[in-house]
């Protein structure tokens, strides 16, 4: 429960975090919340040589809209997002799911950059901007890029960011006021990771249905059988019963692939039925 | 465990009796403990400030059975700050015997030598194999990723089941994986008869998973020796510093007379720190050697592999009945897993609940046997109810199973083979005398505080409408025997020590009281109690008392806190040491008063002469003139100081039945707790607000056997499943708020009339937890589910009664 030695650097601005990561490079990592850095690096299974600690970063933490859409800033806590009144007007679904990452503790520490460039399958947030169909912006020594939440996952624990780019920038589609939505959280104790988890939202920003689901595969995963099922015109239980094609989900403690498979169809005909699908 | 219960109905209970006066016996004060743990100013052995301190870093095997064939510290003496590694051939000649059992439950009891650190060969994942000496622990946590061990592994024995088979020998100097078979069998011959009669014959298989403690603190020491003189002090989260200081003289060979063991504020133990563990005599010894103090803190991960577990055994259980359901006998067979070596009482642990797999019950006919067997795992050892809740599981899972082939409900059947309370004391078949009990009541209680004809009834709906969430309903009742114990008892079970405790009570000139108690809190209260206690004998107020307690050096003779023993013989110590007081007290005060001793009244904390308030002479004065001995009776020695020593002479039955109310998501798997009624008789109760507190987390900790926590070994002998990310301890938010209400059936073998609790909740909440989701799934036809009910576990069993195929076994089936 004692980390390797490493050295510790505070950035004071996104630029200045950006050029700390081009110096030390890939021996580098990020501080942010550190809910799920600093075990890694306790159980000594994480061990960077240098912690560029962004925490005090002070421009990183905003929740505006901006047009049809709502901008976060990559340092909003949890916490913040799951009592933002904007973000429960305008994105509900996402407000949800941030209230309900970890327990109050990693919520008033945990941010939503943190949860997302941590590229955990099993972390709440990227299902959710998945089924929201969000835009990443990574800030890095050539300036800014968005990258669509698509693009984004590109394995278990990795991402579409460069080792010298920081992500800054949460930007998710405003949803238009009645559309249903749903987030399925299955887990056997509330601070636990999901074994399983899905989160719906009804339609809306012209591209139908969106349902991303949680632990199902070694990155964040797209149900896009149901969405195309729905879009095709089937009944919510006709497309629930497509949730885990294309998944690998994992085999752990907690369940078996093929119970994962069964939780992923159930959990999303419970989500489609509440989102009114 | 922060869930609340239902004060109205507590209270209610409670209102028959006149009001306790304020800080006495019955009443609910708030705990002098809390202030000082709730701020922070409690201090643990991790937080002890000890300069010069030297850190030890514990070496432990990746292997759950491996060969050492070679140890190279060459590379961590290297690291920045280590000072040393070593070995145990190092160190072997720093212990005069090897790690103690002081619990040969038979004569022919197998038990490896077993050294702090072992010598050639690490017998199960975590045994110490080498220790790093740094200057902090930063530096000793590097010096051990830099010792370079290579090991010959070998076949490991992780299987219960199979470990009697001896198809690997883990100890070869034993021959055998078998440490012991034990038997109870009172008349063969009749358990015999009782089976070729029976009307209905009930044959389960239970799996008792091991649990691991999860104690809110993990363990920790500090062993600091005198500069010259050849003192040491040991300071250990340890529940027991007596023994550990008997037990560390005679490993270690530090003369009794020049060590002292502390158990600072220790953050809970469960049984679990009811132990003299390695690291406590690796620290002495160095301390020893070096003539500096050495320290060693238990990191969390290495708490779930270096402390011992609970549970852990196969249960075949058998009931015998008549026509009507009437057990006639009862025939239990065990095997229980040791773990890879006997710890202080490992042997021991099923023996303490042989004598109960009848229950509640009034049987004619009864066989218990158990073979102690060694796996390559982690050693079993005392977890909280130690026996007694492996016993209850089997005797009220088993009685349901037999309720459903009778064809009655689980009342019912409990109802006709219920002890009738005119009975007691009651002799049972097992051998013991149950001192007092009335059974039905709590039965009836419980019913009525969970609404049994509402739930019927909203079950019956839910199955008629064909809804997918089921509700089960299960009931459990339990006696349990504690207050160990008497001597006299523990001689015939074959173990070391005896099960008395002693107290001082000292007025002080100046009034206050201290109270010198041999038992050793480490979450339960006893300050507050003892306090309680003195101020109910000698009227005075709580707040004047100081109990001192866990230090050796203060309180020389204990027998320390576990098996639910501290207020039935601890705290019974203290009455009578009170009593003594008063006693002495009053003789000096008649002196003094010039009146006969029976005509003194104690009103508020002052002897008084009946009938005339002016003469009267308060504690305080009395305690001043007991000190200053200037006008004592003839032959009277000064103080005002009374010590007792204090044998029970039997154990407390505390008994009392829990209901539990699940919701069973057959889509899922999902078993959610709703709603949970305990009635408890525990006897007089001292504290009624810790004992809810006792409850309440007896409560959780065996509902988490039922729904959450299981030590998941894989094939290799690793534990999977060693962080609380993945060892399911619950919290409030999974849990229903209590419903909690007690009836008062005092014990007569003690003054005090009280019984013990510490281990109630958890013994009964399991089998009601788990009698309550078969109760809901009963109309798919499964009558069984391997704990922890995981939901891919319930899932499946669902699943495999609807296919009529045998449901699936448990990850923990070994």
């Amino acid at each position: 429960m004692i980390p390797v030695g490493f050295d510790y650097v505070r950035a004071g601005s996104a630029d200045e975090a950006v050029s700390l990561l081009a110096e030390h490079g890939d021996d580098a990592k990020l501080l942010a919340g550190g809910h799920s850095l600093l075990p890694l690096m306790k159980l000594r299974l994480a061990t960077p040589a240098v912690l560029v600690d962004i925490g005090r970063v002070g421009d990183l933490s905003h929740v505006r809209q901006d047009g049809g859409r709502v901008h976060i800033g990559a340092l909003a806590r949890h916490h913040d997002l799951g009592s933002s009144d904007l973000l429960r007007e305008h994105v509900p679904l996402l407000a949800e799911v941030a209230g309900q990452v970890g327990d109050p503790q990693v919520r008033h520490r945990g941010t939503i950059g943190g949860a997302i460039a941590h590229g955990d399958p099993a972390s709440d947030v990227p299902a959710a901007l998945l089924a929201l169909r969000a835009t990443l912006v990574a800030r890095g020594p050539g300036g800014e890029r968005e990258i669509p939440v698509d693009d984004f996952f590109t394995g278990f624990l990795e991402t579409a960011l460069a080792p010298d780019e920081m992500l800054t920038e949460v930007r998710v589609p405003v949803v238009a006021p009645g559309t249903g939505w749903s987030f399925r959280k299955f887990n056997r104790r509330a601070q636990d990771w999901a074994i399983v988890a899905v989160a719906a939202v009804a339609a809306g920003n012209g591209s139908g249905a969106g349902v991303g689901l949680v632990n199902m595969g070694a990155t964040p995963v797209r149900a896009a059988g149901v969405e195309g099922a729905l879009d095709g015109g089937a009944s919510a239980a006709e497309a629930a019963a497509l949730a885990d094609q294309g998944t690998e989900p994992p085999d752990d403690l907690n369940a078996s692939p093929d119970f994962r498979r069964h939780l992923a169809r159930v959990l999303t005909r419970r989500a489609l039925d509440a989102a009114g699908v | 465990m922060t869930a609340t219960d239902d004060v109205s109905a507590a209270t209610a209970a409670t209102a028959t009796t006149t009001a306790p006066r304020a800080g006495a016996i019955g009443d609910r004060l708030l705990r002098k403990e809390d202030a000082r743990l709730v701020t922070g100013e409690a201090r643990f052995v991790d937080d002890l400030q000890v300069p010069g301190a030297l850190w030890a870093g514990m070496v432990r095997s990746p292997f759950a059975h491996a060969r050492i064939t070679g140890i190279d510290g060459e590379a961590a003496r290297a690291v920045p700050g280590v000072r040393d590694v070593l070995t145990g051939p190092d160190l072997r000649d720093a212990w005069q015997n090897p790690m103690p059992c002081a619990w040969p439950v038979t004569e022919d009891m197998r038990s490896p030598e077993h050294w702090p650190v072992a010598l050639d060969k690490a017998c199960f994942a975590g045994d110490i194999v080498a220790v790093v000496l740094a200057e902090d622990r930063y530096a000793a946590a590097d010096g051990i990723d830099a010792v370079v061990v290579d090991y010959e592994p070998l076949t490991p024995v992780v299987d219960i089941a199979d470990a009697a088979g001896d198809g690997t020998v883990i100890h070869e100097a034993l021959g055998t994986n078998r440490s012991y078979t034990w038997t109870l069998s009172p008349d063969p011959d009749a358990v015999d008869r009782a089976f070729a009669e029976a009307a209905h014959v009930v044959s389960e298989r239970y799996l008792q998973q091991r649990l691991i403690p999860a104690a809110m603190e993990t363990r920790g020491v500090v062993a600091v020796p005198a500069a010259y003189g050849g003192e040491m002090t040991l300071y250990s989260a340890t529940q027991i510093p007596h023994i550990l200081k008997i037990m560390t003289t005679v490993t270690c060979g530090v003369p009794e007379s020049k060590l002292r063991v502390v158990a600072p504020a220790v953050g809970g133990g469960f049984g679990s720190k009811l132990n003299v563990y390695a690291e406590e005599l690796i620290a002495v010894a160095l301390a020893r050697r070096l003539g500096v103090p050495v320290r060693w803190t238990e990191t969390r991960s290495e708490a779930a592999v270096a402390t011992i577990h609970g549970r852990s055994m196969i249960q075949d259980m058998e009931l015998a009945a008549d026509a009507d359901g009437h057990i006639t006998a009862v025939r239990a067979k065990l095997t229980a897993d040791m773990g890879a070596y006997l710890q202080l009482v490992t042997p021991g642990i099923p023996i303490l609940g042989a004598f109960l797999y009848h229950g509640v019950y009034d049987v004619p006919a009864y066989h218990f046997e158990c073979t102690g067997v060694f796996t390559n795992r982690t050693p079993t050892d005392a977890y909280r109810g130690a026996g007694r809740p492996e016993a209850t599981y089997a005797i009220e899972r088993a009685i349901d199973a037999l309720a459903a082939d009778v064809g009655v409900d689980g009342a019912e059947i409990r109802r006709r083979n219920y002890i009738a309370p005119d009975k007691f004391p009651y002799e049972s078949i097992a051998g013991l005398t149950y001192d007092s009990g009335d059974y039905e009541p709590t039965l009836d209680r419980a019913l009525e505080l969970i609404d049994h004809a509402g739930v019927r009834a909203e079950q019956q709906r839910r199955r008629d409408a064909g809804e997918k969430v089921h509700l089960g309903l299960g009931i459990a009742t339990y006696v349990e025997m504690c207050g160990l114990a008497p001597s006299r008892v523990l001689a015939s079970l074959n173990y070391s020590a005896g099960g008395w405790e002693a107290a001082t009570v000292r007025v002080l000139p100046t009034g206050s009281v201290q109270v010198v108690s041999g038992t050793t809190p480490h979450g339960q209260g006893h300050e507050t109690s003892w306090s309680q206690i003195v101020a109910e004998k000698l009227g005075i107020d709580p707040d004047l008392v100081e109990v001192l307690h866990s230090d050796t050096a203060v309180s020389p003779l204990g027998m320390d806190t576990y098996g639910s023993r501290s207020l039935p013989v601890g705290g019974v110590a203290v009455g009578m040491a009170s009593d003594a007081v008063l006693a002495k007290a009053r003789l000096l005060a008649a002196h003094q008063l010039e009146c006969a001793e029976d005509d003194l009244e104690l009103v508020d904390g002052s002897l008084q002469v009946r009938g005339t308030p002016a003469r009267t002479m308060t504690l305080q004065e009395i305690a001043f003139e007991a000190f200053s001995a200037h006008n004592l009776p003839d032959g009277m020695e000064p103080n005002l100081q009374c010590q007792v020593t204090y044998d029970p002479p039997n154990f407390t039955f505390p008994f009392g039945t829990h209901v539990a109310v699940v919701e069973v998501d057959e889509e899922t798997g999902m078993v959610e707790l709703v709603d949970y009624a305990a009635v408890d008789d525990c006897g007089n109760q001292v504290n009624p607000m810790i004992v809810e507190g006792q409850v309440h987390g007896g409560i959780v900790q065996g509902a988490a056997q039922a729904l959450w926590e299981e030590a998941v070994y894989d094939d290799d002998g690793n534990l999977r499943n060693a962080t609380l990310v993945d060892y399911g301890v619950p919290s409030a938010a999974e849990l229903p708020s209590f419903k909690l209400d007690h009836t008062v059936t005092p014990s007569p073998t003690n003054p005090l009339g009280v019984k013990g609790i510490g281990e109630a909740g958890t013994i009964v909440s399991t089998p009601t937890v788990v009698n309550a989701i078969v109760d809901a799934l009963s109309p798919f036809g499964v009558t069984d589910v391997v704990m922890p009910a995981t939901p891919e576990r319930v899932w499946a069993t669902i699943e495999a009664a609807r296919s009529s195929a045998p449901a699936p076994a448990g990850e923990g089936a070994s």
